[in-house]
């Protein structure tokens, strides 16, 4: 793709294969001596980690879904079940639940990184994009998972949400109300709900494959980006993907899987919450409705706009807007390494970010819906505002003349035996 | 390096905001109105991770406090009487199991007649209910319904911890708070007025193996029996995590060591770079030569 092939079929039957389908031509050229800057550091492995945890989530799930009964009355039960009679099932249920926990903590860093180094910036626009698609519908599917154990909390947050449609009636009166029956099959949550998200929550995470497939092929058109955020110069500037990036990302999944494991066996309900073991109950509600952890921040938004219509724009607004990144942003630079204003204004979001979750968890009351209303203006103003207006006005400090220059001084850079064809004159910054 | 330093502390950050929800759950069931905090103390348990166990005598005492106080009201319907012999458990001997489900009469049927006849349980039945159905179980209860016990030590904030105080936790009410008719204060129970009459008390459950008959004891040992109801592989869990756990540090480090071997590659030396990236990125004059 976007480096010449080196694949040299050396046996009969491997020229005979490349010429029909050549598919172990792809994947020496992309996956074995793709180049790939040499500065990568931690914060890109986790690129793998979520490839690793799109698999588990996968294989859990289909194994967990043939013990799965999505009826009103068989889903708790069934759960259960899963946990007391089916051999490992309790196994594969909390690294289910606590892999949802995990994939979206590592989606999370996947995200802030791309927004720390410039990851969308020209020519990873369509990589970005397909990102934030791979993270709605990520979003769609762990709420969609979450309603299936038919716990209190699967139930009622499957009714504040699906009611959060019933918003379009101030737009088109009986819209709304239309709408949430279709998406309920019925006049109220109930059985055939459940039976519907059981069936997209089983078809979203292939939706999701697929789309990560044009993620990666999106990625291996301009290549990596990398913390310095300038372009690949000479060839010393890279490594090939094997076996440099394949052990440093294998290392950084065993750390990470380290992580995942002493939750699954230790604390496997930390992050989950006790009513969701009571089984659903229309005439009951919980006290204090929360979703799972990695929904907070979005709970806070939409409970910060005292609007029903204007609180549901801003939670789909809060994730849509991230469409727009790479053309909100107008940095010359891509890396917020050599970016002394935006760095502060980029740190302040994160804390933002974390705030919201905060207070997602607590009642919208007092001081808490002022807060949250002051993390959710800075929120959108970070993108509508910080994004545009710093990159015009901020100086960035100087770049690096290459990527190898930083690591090896400019005296590595001139020894290389670096192709002319590859090696443009002029240095950018 | 500066901004990987700050990044980390936004990691922990977010770990720490992770524990947000839950350390919300706290005052989650109370409602505004209430001006007392539930008291909940952390007990010792022997089940905490990550090398705990349950005790079988501490379990199958509290399966005798279930059985003789708690089984009056509250079903267990996700439990079957072969769970009690299961190892990780109260692990009766198996003829215990068999006598112990057998005590109790269970409906069957319809036999070739079509009738619906009673029997006694065998160990495969589920624990028999106390009541048929939720309405009989409100009739005799004041209106109100006991819940099923089979998760609930999952099902509360606190868990065991919780049963334990909410057990313990019955007093006289503090002065100026009047519960409501046929409501009893509790110190633990959220909002403090609970419909369940004091459960227990020093004697009523009459132990075989020395341990003092007391609500104290009563309420450890029927709180650590419901924690295995909710969580029957617990001791295999924390077992097979041990194995990976121990697994997963060796091949951390095997990993370690590897990827520092294959980077010194990098970090010292470039010439067998070089030959690996012209490999890789074949220049126009080398594939002249090739």
């Amino acid at each position: 793709m976007a480096h010449p092939s080196s694949y040299q079929p050396n046996t009969g039957i491997e020229r005979w294969l490349d010429a029909r389908l050549p598919i172990v031509r792809v994947v020496h050229d992309q996956f074995m001596v793709f180049p790939t800057p040499r500065n990568l550091n931690y914060w890109w492995t986790f690129g793998g980690i979520l490839t690793f945890m799109l698999a588990v989530q996968i294989a859990t799930g289909v194994v967990l879904a043939m013990h799965f009964v999505p009826t009103e009355s068989g889903a708790f039960d069934s759960v259960e079940k899963i946990m007391r009679d089916v051999n490992w099932g309790w196994l594969l249920r909390y690294a289910h639940s606590v892999g949802a926990s995990m994939f979206f903590l590592a989606v999370y860093i996947h995200t802030f990184r791309g927004l720390y180094y410039g990851s969308y910036k020209a020519p990873r626009e369509v990589l970005w994009i397909l990102g934030v698609l791979i993270l709605m519908l990520m979003i769609a599917t762990a709420f969609m998972g979450y309603s299936l154990p038919w716990g209190q909390m699967s139930f009622w947050a499957v009714t504040v949400i699906t009611n959060l449609f019933s918003s379009l009636d101030a737009v088109i009166p009986g819209l709304g109300t239309r709408l949430v029956q279709w998406i309920w099959g019925g006049f109220a949550v109930g059985g055939p709900t459940l039976n519907r998200l059981y069936s997209l929550h089983y078809l979203f995470p292939f939706l999701i494959a697929g789309v990560v497939a044009l993620h990666i092929w999106a990625l291996h058109i301009p290549g990596n980006n990398n913390p310095t955020g300038i372009d690949v110069k000479v060839p010393t500037d890279t490594v090939p993907f094997h076996p440099y990036y394949t052990i440093k990302d294998g290392f950084a999944l065993v750390a990470f899987i380290l992580v995942f494991a002493a939750l699954v066996f230790y604390a496997p309900n930390f992050l989950g919450h006790p009513d969701n073991y009571i089984p659903a109950n229309p005439l009951q509600t919980p006290t204090h409705i929360v979703p799972e952890w990695y929904f907070l921040p979005f709970y806070a938004i939409l409970r910060a706009i005292p609007n029903k219509l204007l609180g549901v724009a801003a939670l789909n607004g809060s994730i849509l807007i991230l469409f727009f990144v790479p053309w909100l942003d107008t940095s010359k630079v891509r890396s917020t390494r050599y970016r002394p204003v935006y760095r502060w204004f980029f740190w302040a979001f994160v804390v933002t970010c974390v705030a919201l979750g905060y207070l997602g968890a607590q009642q919208p009351e007092g001081w808490y819906l002022v807060l949250g209303r002051i993390f959710t203006a800075y929120y959108f103003a970070f993108f509508l505002v910080v994004m545009p207006v710093v990159g015009l006005i901020e100086k960035p400090r100087g770049l690096p003349g290459s990527i190898t220059e930083p690591v090896l001084g400019p005296e590595a850079v001139r020894a290389a035996p670096a192709t002319p064809r590859r090696l443009k004159p002029e240095q950018v910054g | 390096m500066n901004s990987s330093s700050l990044v980390l502390m936004a990691a922990g950050a977010l770990l720490l905001a992770l524990t947000g929800p839950s350390a919300a759950e706290d005052d989650s069931g109370t409602p505004p109105n209430n001006n007392h905090a539930p008291e909940i103390a952390r007990q010792s348990w022997s089940f905490t991770p990550p090398f705990g166990t349950y005790d079988n005598a501490q379990l199958q005492r509290g399966f005798q406090v279930y059985k003789e106080v708690c089984a009056n009201c509250h079903s267990m319907r996700l439990l079957s009487y072969r769970n009690l012999g299961e190892p990780g458990g109260p692990e009766f001997a198996p003829k215990a199991v068999e006598v112990l489900a057998s005590q109790v009469q269970v409906t069957d049927g319809p036999n070739e007649k079509g009738e619906m006849f009673q029997r006694p349980a065998r160990p495969s039945d589920r624990f028999r209910s106390p009541f048929a159905n939720e309405q009989l179980a409100r009739l005799a209860n004041n209106g109100a319904l006991p819940p099923d016990l089979s998760v609930i030590a999952k099902a509360r904030p606190g868990g065991a911890d919780y049963i334990y105080a909410l057990l313990t936790g019955y007093r006289p009410a503090p002065q100026g708070f009047a519960p409501a008719e046929g409501m009893h204060y509790n110190a633990a129970f959220p909002g403090h007025q609970i419909a369940m009459a004091p459960p227990l008390s020093d004697g009523v459950v009459v132990y075989t193996d020395g341990t003092k008959p007391i609500v104290g004891n009563y309420a450890r040992d029927v709180s650590a029996f419901l924690m295995w109801a909710a969580e029957p592989k617990l001791e295999e869990r924390y077992t097979l995590g041990a194995r990976v756990m121990i697994f997963l540090i060796v091949f951390l480090a095997i990993m370690y060591l590897a990827k520092r071997a294959v980077w010194a590659r990098v970090h010292h030396g470039n010439e067998a770079l070089h030959l690996e990236t012209a490999r890789a990125v074949p220049a126009q004059d080398e594939k002249a030569t090739r």
